[in-house]
């Protein structure tokens, strides 16, 4: 037996496989009775073997580090998975959903009448601060009035034992691959377990992708042609943006291999000549996506692809100026929005959020900084963050100024005691290690969440910090039936 | 497909071609060294050259050594040219249109190329060195198997060939200039087994041993083998079942006008040369014809399938 579930005390935390007295939940007790039966070499080899799957597949990610500059390695993956039973994900899966609708009618709103901010329930102020707002969206009409077709929600579980909504990518999240890739390796890895549960299969995400593209083409009927656009093979997420372009089977090109031309139709240089592109699935941010139109020095991007997109003859994914709603800002006045524009209660709670721009919460923030954490509006992977209780003196009057200086620009939590899943340390032992999970939401003519979604993982003791660029790695996701 | 992916592909042939090629080479040589007499040595300087990387190897490296030489072809990665700097190349291309490669043959590739990196230090001693490269050319042609096997036969396949065969055209002439550097003199009739031995390396090399005496029912001789590995059609590493072959590949591609032209000049210099009347001198200088003309044949393939992408978008 390779860990004592008695002894594994995790207080305050919430475990999501082991209660506080030592024993399997209801839904992961097959689990934990199976890996009972393995000692510590068994886990281990099991751990190696994932560890060379991943290798030999080529899963990777690409990091930028001081001493070796950029560098692909291989994904790090954990090979207990993260379970949850499927009442429980019925409901955040709603929520997510309802959530996701929520702020496409208020994206489509910020770019036309503004209703929101007319009647008073969104400030002016905080549009007109917001770094992700592109004017040049104004007025525009993308097709089914939706503008983030793609999106990555970052949930976690607090101590309290409930879920909530901690940030939303509505720009170009990332991520889905490794979920999917995570599946195939625990089933090299486990093919047993898989004999005494049936976790929800996760594997109709490609095709689901391609059907929310495909209906957004300006050409319906015929067949439509999608690609996926890339930044290049020194982007973190090459791997990603290669894996869906192969699973959906459509082409993987770079800007490059674009050109508008005076009809302000896109067009792909093929080895034939030139073909017409109908839908974008970019995984490049909007400033570096058109010379043109944003950053003039961006040689990433193809010149005129806003024209395109405005005329209607090409649909991109997610639209220009969909990152408005990823602001941390933004973010604090979900559940308000979700009222506003459904009549709705928000079935996924916020976490709770002190906005630096009102004065009252200011004062209170500034007095609270060590029990805090303090974000940027527009950060992400986990850069420019203050967490308090880690904190020293010097850091927290650094973030005062910084604060004092541009309120708009940043947001007070409390510290969440994120929750803890068994994890495989040295030696084949097992250890309480936080997560988070990462469902995506495609949002096309219907609504569709993945089955569960990425869990990530902070692998270093005590850590909180889940992005694979610091240090964090991923376990598979498994819904299933309690 | 996309000229850009287009063009990857055809330099993933080029590479892969290009890294068998060298360990056959490289195996060529280290058997000659074990069976010439001694005071007649091959050396390795021509090694260097007929791989076109002596100027490389020179600022590197004051002299010329076996153990120096090896490891410069084989495992130095500061040498663009070397075995495994080519195959990083490959594995780098193939990661830039792996959507468009078959997923068990990236996996294979993967695996192929981490096993060839950790053992790299098999091939120092001359001991573990053939085996090695038996390691490399073995994978490489298990990949091509693979991607036979479970790639669709269209446009990708296509440029993957027309490069691949073309880097063999390339490397089989190189292979060949070896015997001009031959170091046993003309009026040396006492070293005439030698001569056949290095001509039955040669073919060795190119695993045509065994064919060339089943296709040809001769002994060993220096007409006939030229006449095998220059224009054996049915033979798979001779020159002309690799023109043949790209003919081929060319004529499934849209605009292929220019690309055969240069093809045809070549089949021209193939068929008007006498193989009976080469010397060692005129081997050479006839290799370096065929040379040239894949060089124009690379060009014209170049300029009609992968117009430089960053000039026209300037």
């Amino acid at each position: 037996m390779s860990i004592n579930w008695e002894s594994f005390t995790n207080h305050p935390f919430y475990d999501e496989l082991i209660t506080p007295k030592g024993h399997a939940r209801s839904y992961a007790r097959k689990l934990i009775g199976y890996l009972k039966n393995l000692d510590r070499e068994e886990l281990d080899e099991r751990q190696q073997a994932a560890d060379l799957a991943i290798k030999q597949m080529g899963i990777t990610f690409r990091v930028y580090t001081e001493e070796e500059g950029s560098i692909d390695r291989a994904w790090p993956f954990d090979i207990i998975p993260r379970m949850i039973p499927k009442k429980e994900w019925d409901q955040i899966e709603r929520g997510l959903k309802q959530r996701v609708e929520a702020l496409n009618l208020f994206i489509d709103d910020l770019y036309h009448d503004q209703k929101i901010i007319k009647d008073q329930v969104f400030p002016a102020v905080v549009l007109a601060a917001s770094v992700n707002f592109r004017e040049q969206c104004a007025d525009v009409n993308p097709p089914l009035g939706i503008w983030a077709h793609i999106c990555g929600s970052d949930l976690v579980r607090h101590s309290d034992g409930k879920i909530y909504v901690l940030e939303d990518n509505l720009r170009v999240p990332s991520g889905v691959s490794y979920m999917l890739e995570n599946r195939q390796v625990t089933k090299r890895v486990f093919p047993e377990l898989f004999e005494t549960y049936s976790p929800l299969p996760v594997n109709t995400y490609p095709g689901a992708l391609f059907d929310t593209l495909a209906a957004l083409s300006p050409r319906p009927g015929d067949d439509p042609e999608i690609v996926v656009m890339t930044p290049g093979i020194y982007n973190s997420a090459y791997f990603e943006h290669a894996y869906l372009a192969q699973q959906m089977g459509c082409e993987l090109v770079e800007g490059r291999d674009l050109i508008v031309q005076d009809d302000d139709c896109v067009y792909m240089r093929n080895v034939e000549g030139l073909s017409r592109v109908d839908v974008i699935y970019r995984r490049i941010d909007d400033l570096f996506m058109d010379p043109e139109a944003f950053d003039r020095d961006s040689v990433l991007g193809v010149p005129g692809l806003m024209r395109a997109w405005k005329a209607g003859n090409v649909a991109l994914a997610n639209a220009p100026g969909a990152g408005v709603a990823d602001d941390k800002v933004v973010y604090s006045y979900v559940p308000d929005i979700i009222r506003y524009y459904l009549d709705q209660e928000p079935l996924v709670p916020n976490v709770p959020t002190w906005r630096c721009m009102d004065p009252d919460s200011l004062t209170y923030i500034l007095e609270h900084l060590q029990e805090l954490v303090v974000k940027p509006a527009n950060e992400s992977g986990g850069y420019g963050m203050l967490v308090g209780p880690a904190s020293t003196r010097a850091e927290r009057e650094t973030f005062a100024k910084l604060i004092k200086a541009d309120p708009r620009n940043y947001i007070a939590q409390p510290t969440l005691g994120i929750s803890t899943v068994p994890t495989m340390v040295r030696g084949g032992q097992l250890e309480p290690r936080h997560v988070d999970l990462r469902p995506f939401i495609l949002s096309g003519k219907s609504i569709k969440v993945t089955t569960g979604g990425l869990t990530r993982v902070a692998l270093r003791k005590g850590s909180l910090v889940v992005n694979s660029s610091q240090g964090g790695g991923s376990k598979d996701t498994w819904i299933v039936d309690s | 497909m996309l000229s850009r992916v287009a063009e990857s592909i055809y330099w993933i042939g080029r590479y892969l071609e290009r890294v068998e090629n060298t360990a056959r080479l490289i195996n060529v040589n280290s058997n000659l060294m074990l069976d010439l007499p001694k005071g007649i040595t091959l050396g390795w300087e021509p090694m260097i050259r007929i791989l076109g990387c002596d100027k490389d190897y020179t600022e590197r490296h004051d002299e010329i050594t076996e153990r120096r030489v090896v490891n410069f072809l084989i495992s130095d990665e500061s040498n663009p040219g070397s075995i495994l700097s080519t195959l990083a190349f490959a594995r780098e291309n193939a990661r830039t249109v792996r959507d468009s490669l078959p997923r068990e043959a990236w996996e294979e590739f993967n695996a192929f190329h981490q096993n060839v990196v950790d053992t790299k230090q098999t091939s120092y001693a001359r001991q573990g060195r053939h085996d090695y490269l038996s390691l490399i050319i073995r994978g490489l042609q298990q990949h091509t198997g693979l991607l036979a096997g479970t790639m669709n036969h269209d446009t990708a396949y296509h440029f993957l060939n027309i490069g691949r065969k073309l880097e063999r055209a390339d490397m089989t002439s190189r292979i060949i200039d070896v015997k001009s550097e031959n170091p046993i003199p003309d009026d040396a009739p006492e070293l005439r087994p030698y001569e056949d031995m290095l001509w039955m390396s040669m073919l060795e090399s190119l695993s045509a041993y065994q064919m060339y005496r089943q296709s040809m029912q001769v002994r060993i001789n220096r007409i006939d083998v030229l006449t095998f590995l220059f224009r054996k059609a049915e033979f798979p590493r001779s020159f002309t079942y690799c023109t043949e072959n790209i003919s081929t590949n060319l004529s499934k591609l849209p605009n292929n006008a220019g690309p055969l032209e240069m093809l045809r000049n070549i089949e021209q210099v193939m068929q008007k040369t006498s193989m009976a009347k080469m010397d060692n001198d005129v081997l050479h200088k006839f290799v370096d014809k065929l040379q040239i003309h894949l060089g124009h044949l690379h060009g014209a393939i170049a300029e009609t399938y992968f117009p430089s992408l960053a000039e026209e978008a300037a």
